[in-house]
């Protein structure tokens, strides 16, 4: 028996959301005020579901590890927001939204969700524009639109190179407004470390205060979880340093499913690695993609002398050059999507024929943009992004060819919610990256914060009135039960243990580790054998870890080690499960690659007959395997088909 | 402070255009007449007292802004800052300190003889402020010493002109520049013309 | 390459700090300024010591948390970055480099180079938004914005809150950062409607704060990552001033703070 039941309302695809606005119970303004809702992160979906439940009248305790809501690692994102406005008159819709978003995502989304999604994007920009996001307009007045990611229509909103920026700071202030009306009480710098369930339900947290070490406990009648993505498993990702997965893991050794986790998504335009020091990679926008031609040296004699800095990349005549891309997909060339972008790049370079000192790079060349548009066309276009590569690099792009390598961006994977965004613990909600929904297998570009923003502004603040509507009568909790203190007590051992466990290398040594083993056997491409390794080398890195971490410090006091100690436990633990999904899956869809699952021409070949399912992970032990469960998936409205790009 | 400053610039044109006066080869008669003029008419002597209230508001705001300033840092930087600024801006209060012990000298040797607190030199009348200058400016360290405070006080203007603009809000993206070039051809203006006084006493009547 | 470093060490927000010397070597010109500290907290971590607390997390410039003070500029020397932006490039090998934290008496040290900048939070909470609630707003395309209009305030909202104008301002003033968010939302028609209330919510709670004031000496614009112009002070101040002058709901607004 499946545990896993989505509660899809019934009725036509585009009237389910509709109908269940209008049959969801509803809590009455005198009760909200009695009701507690804890919501952890301020990202995206964090600050937007906790600001518009502050607007409904719950009171909202908010949680975050920066210093303030305004870091949380939305605000990096660039490209822009999608929505099926049809501005431009170019034939979008709702539908169409939700079907590139399906076909996308490689037929590994659930569909009510995505329509619901495609559904309210349009308010989303609305609210946006009435809290000030000063979104690119046209001389006529009014909103710009452009193409993203290989869209046919132009659906994508954005301010210029800092979307994600100014969407999260439009949350932010709602957010602000909401905590200066006393609806909402902010908690930064705190790490959530446990998440407390009282008879079956969540009812509160275990939070630790990051500046005086104080083990925290905070109850509440429901419990949200938007903590993001955990693309830091890889340990190099274009994530932020403290991006972490440990409130979701913990709701997840308390009963939640994790949904999917193998699902990540490896972006192919990112600045290449430097040396062993690198602590982090920089994506550079997708929409370099548009003008710049991806290619490698056809010959092994120019890759050498190149690495030997004795000839210059513009001293490889043209037909020298391999403009793969181009030469595998003559339909899409460099605009292909991102999963076959990187998977091409990686395959080059594993041929040996990638640049640059380590050899793990491609060029993205703009010479060719450069002389049919002309140099200031170029540099209004990409100007802030040529000058944000030559700030790392030091090299000019308008001189030499930039180059670039795949980089670990965004984990479609997450806890399994249902149609609600409830996990499989009642009154916990996930929403935002930090849920599997929406994306399948793979995200297009400018969806992110769209789902984020739905999820949060829209979605959440119906769907959990429907819960709480039960919870009238519910009192305020004691965090001096029981259950509190018990769970407090385990974090404090778990510290305590970390701490005292008398090891000699540091966090990042284990970090980098588990990254390399991630990269290595369960990044871009993935086959049994090395998934069977990996598993291997991670148990092996996990009991080393329990043993032979240092942790300077006390526990008392600002501690960063500790944190890290505390995020990296769980990253280990995470990486096997990812490396269980991916094994388990034995297709190739999206993100996820299996090489024994490739057509003659090595593309990507799903098995829709075995594996349309989404897989949800259950908890069983520390030593014990976790056990899947399937949530099969009905596609009602969309026939499956191969995506090609050729 | 920043219209008080304001208020202070219109004073010191019309001071300055009144000891130009003296650089009339008239043994002084038309700076006489002025001097008379603006000692004796009733309309003057009610803004004497405006513009000694706008004296000692733009010394009490600028000390009590000073006060705050230092409070809003009480823990200094080890390495002292070194931002892209221009010099003088940092040290308005210091030079407002130099310009308002000049005030005082000032006020000794001129205002506070006309109002009596103060005997005149020897063998000068109580209002013959042109020979009073004459006197001073053949000194030549007093010289200097006036020369140096002007010189200061053109410094204390070039910030502060351009700065009472943008504290007023009176700011545009089109006259901005305009305002910036007024104001520091003003504070070389105000600095040139009252140190010719007592370079054309040393020079030619000495 | 390598270096000296000389670094505020502070256990917490009461017990008193001093500069430490360090010595680092072995440092990638490519490395990041945080790669390099990165290293020495290696260091520290393998030979016993306590390694130095730093704010930092996207480590791509947009994010505003990190927060050094580098040889007398906060970000350090490179014009128009943030401290994770910057690379040991920019500096020669063998020189000392001196590293401490913001000083601003509204931004007290927690923990060696991290400070409090919650006052910035509790600015914003002031009056930095438009009163809309979620739903039940116009469609975006309803009021048209002039594009040069919308442009400026995208230049005014383009600001992380990192702070290096405070850190910067020989006053430690704020005012850099509370014109840009004041500018940012007047010059939009939707933010407009609450102009009034909020520039005079907003400098009411920066003098609460223990700010210092702005005596134009521009050294916020020098230093600030994102090139924010002070023609934003200004027009705050114009909104300040005419709020003061002519509103008559100023009285009310005073009840309400």
């Amino acid at each position: 028996m499946t545990r896993l039941n989505a509660g899809i309302p019934e009725g036509p695809l585009a009237g389910k959301w509709t109908a269940y606005k209008s049959g969801c119970k509803l809590v009455n303004p005198s009760n909200k005020r009695k009701l507690d809702i804890i919501v952890i992160g301020t990202g995206l979906a964090g600050a937007s579901a906790a600001a518009s439940l502050g607007e409904l009248g719950y009171k909202v305790k908010v949680f975050c590890y920066q210093d303030t809501p305004r870091r949380a690692h939305s605000i990096a994102a660039q490209g822009g927001i999608n929505a099926a406005k049809n501005y431009p008159n170019d034939g979008d819709s709702a539908y169409r939204l939700f079907y590139d978003t399906i076909k996308g995502g490689d037929y590994r989304a659930r569909e009510a969700n995505v329509y619901r999604l495609a559904e309210v994007s349009n308010q989303i920009i609305d609210l946006c524009v009435a809290q000030g996001v000063p979104f690119a307009r046209d001389y006529g007045g009014l909103l710009a639109n452009r193409s993203f990611g290989g869209a046919q229509v132009s659906r994508t909103f954005y301010a210029r190179g800092q979307t994600g920026q100014q969407l999260l700071l439009g949350a932010y202030s709602a957010l602000s407004r909401q905590i200066a009306a006393g609806n909402v009480t902010l908690f930064n710098r705190r790490d959530v470390l446990d998440t407390v369930l009282v008879d079956g339900k969540a009812r509160g947290i275990i939070a630790r205060n990051l500046v005086t070490g104080e083990i925290e406990r905070h109850a509440a009648h429901a419990v949200v979880l938007a903590n993001g993505g955990y693309g830091n498993v890889f340990f190099l990702s274009t994530n932020a340093m403290g991006s972490n997965v440990t409130p979701a893991w913990s709701a997840y050794k308390k009963g939640a499913m994790f949904a999917n986790p193998s699902f990540t998504q490896i972006h192919p335009t990112c600045i290449p690695v430097h040396g062993d020091a690198q602590s982090k990679l920089t994506l550079m926008s997708e929409s370099l993609r548009n003008d710049g031609r991806i290619w490698v040296p056809a010959r092994k004699k120019d890759v050498e002398k190149l690495r030997a800095q004795s000839i210059k990349p513009s001293d490889i005549p043209e037909g020298d050059r391999d403009y793969y891309l181009e030469r595998r997909y003559p339909a899409f060339g460099n605009l292909v999507p991102r999963d076959v972008a990187s998977r091409a790049a990686k395959e080059r370079c594993d041929a040996g024929f990638g640049v640059g000192r380590t050899g793990v790079a491609v060029y993205l060349d703009f010479a060719d943009a450069i002389k049919r548009k002309g140099h200031d066309t170029i540099d209004a276009l990409y100007g802030n992004l040529f000058q944000m590569y030559e700030q790392i690099v030091a090299e000019s792009p308008y001189e030499t060819p930039m180059m670039i390598y795949p980089a670990v961006h965004y984990t479609m994977g997450g806890l399994w919610v249902d149609y609600n965004l409830m996990t499989t613990i009642p009154g916990l909600y996930a929403i935002g990256e930090c849920n599997f929904s929406d994306h399948g297998a793979n995200r297009l570009g400018a969806s992110a914060l769209m789902q984020g923003l739905a999820d949060g502004y829209f979605v959440l603040p119906y769907t959990i009135g429907n819960y709480l509507a039960a919870e009238i009568h519910t009192p305020r909790f004691d965090t001096a039960a029981p259950e509190f203190t018990v769970a407090a007590e385990a974090v404090s051992d778990r510290l305590n243990q970390m701490k005292n466990s008398g090891g000699k290398e540091s966090v990042d040594h284990f970090h980098r580790r588990l990254g390399k083993i991630m990269w290595e056997y369960c990044g871009m491409a993935r086959n049994d054998a090395g998934l069977t390794e990996a598993l291997y080398l991670i148990t092996e890195l996990r009991h080393e870890y329990s043993r032979g971490v240092r942790i300077p410090g006390a526990l008392d006091e600002y501690n960063p080690e500790l944190e890290k100690a505390c995020r990296v436990a769980d990253f280990i633990e995470l990486g096997e499960l990812m490396v269980r999904d991916a094994q388990q899956r034995k297709e190739s869809c999206g993100g996820h690659f299996r090489e024994e699952y490739q057509t003659s021409e090595g593309e990507a070949l799903r098995n829709d007959e075995k594996f349309a399912f989404v897989a949800g992970w259950e908890y069983r032990g520390r030593e014990v395997a976790a056990g899947l469960h399937r949530e099969e998936l009905q596609f009602n409205e969309i026939k499956l088909s191969q995506r090609s790009y050729k | 402070m920043a219209l008080a400053g304001l208020f202070l610039v219109t004073f010191l044109s019309v001071h300055l255009g009144i000891n130009l006066m003296l650089l009339k080869n008239d043994g002084g008669r038309a700076f006489t007449e002025a001097a008379t003029f603006m000692g004796t008419n009733p309309v003057i002597k009610v803004f004497e007292i405006v513009l000694f209230g706008g004296f000692l508001l733009h010394i009490i705001f600028g000390l009590m802004v000073s006060v705050q300033n230092k409070a809003a840092r009480p823990a200094p930087y080890a390495c002292s800052n070194s931002s892209d600024t221009s010099l003088f801006s940092k040290y308005m209060f210091h030079t407002g300190i130099i310009l308002f012990i000049f005030l005082v000298l000032h006020f000794f040797d001129f205002y506070f003889i006309k109002v009596g607190l103060v005997a005149p030199p020897q063998g000068i009348a109580i209002h013959d402020f042109y020979q009073r200058s004459l006197l001073l400016f053949s000194t030549p360290w007093y010289s200097l010493l006036y020369i140096v405070s002007f010189i200061v006080l053109g410094i204390h203007l070039n910030h502060a002109i351009q700065s009472a603009f943008q504290t007023l809000g009176w700011n545009h993206s089109k006259y901005m520049d305009a305002v910036k070039v007024t104001g520091s051809t003003f504070s070389v203006a105000i600095a040139v013309g009252f140190s010719l006084v007592p370079i054309y006493i040393l020079l030619f009547l000495k | 390459m390598k270096f000296t470093l000389k670094i505020w060490r502070q256990k917490n927000v009461t017990e008193k700090g001093e500069m430490v010397s360090y010595d680092v070597s072995d440092i990638s010109p490519d490395s990041s300024f945080f790669e390099m500290l990165d290293t020495l907290n290696q260091q520290l971590i393998m030979t016993g010591g306590d390694p130095v607390s730093f704010d930092h997390d996207c480590r791509e410039g947009i994010c505003g948390t990190c927060s050094l003070y580098i040889n007398g500029r906060p970000h350090g020397p490179v014009k128009g970055v943030t401290t994770c932006q910057l690379h040991m490039r920019s500096f020669t090998s063998g020189s000392t480099i001196q590293i401490e934290p913001w000083r601003a008496k509204a931004f007290p040290v927690i923990s060696d180079l991290i400070v409090d900048r919650s006052a910035f939070d509790s600015i914003i909470q002031a009056g930095g938004y438009v009163s809309v609630n979620t739903g039940g707003v116009p469609d975006a395309n309803t009021i048209p914005v002039p594009k040069e209009r919308s442009d400026a305030a995208f230049d005014a909202a383009s600001c992380i809150g990192c702070g290096a104008c405070v850190a910067a301002c020989s006053n430690a003033a704020a005012m850099l950062f509370i014109g840009a968010k004041v500018s940012h939302l007047s010059q939009l028609p939707q933010g407009k409607v609450e102009a009034t209330k909020r520039v005079l919510k907003m400098v009411a709670r920066m003098d609460e704060l223990g700010f210092g004031n702005c005596s134009n000496t521009y050294a916020c614009e020098a230093e600030c990552p994102k090139g924010i112009s002070v023609a934003n002070i200004a027009r705050m101040n114009r909104g300040f001033i005419g709020a003061k002058l002519f509103s008559e709901k100023e009285k009310i607004i005073k009840e309400s703070l």
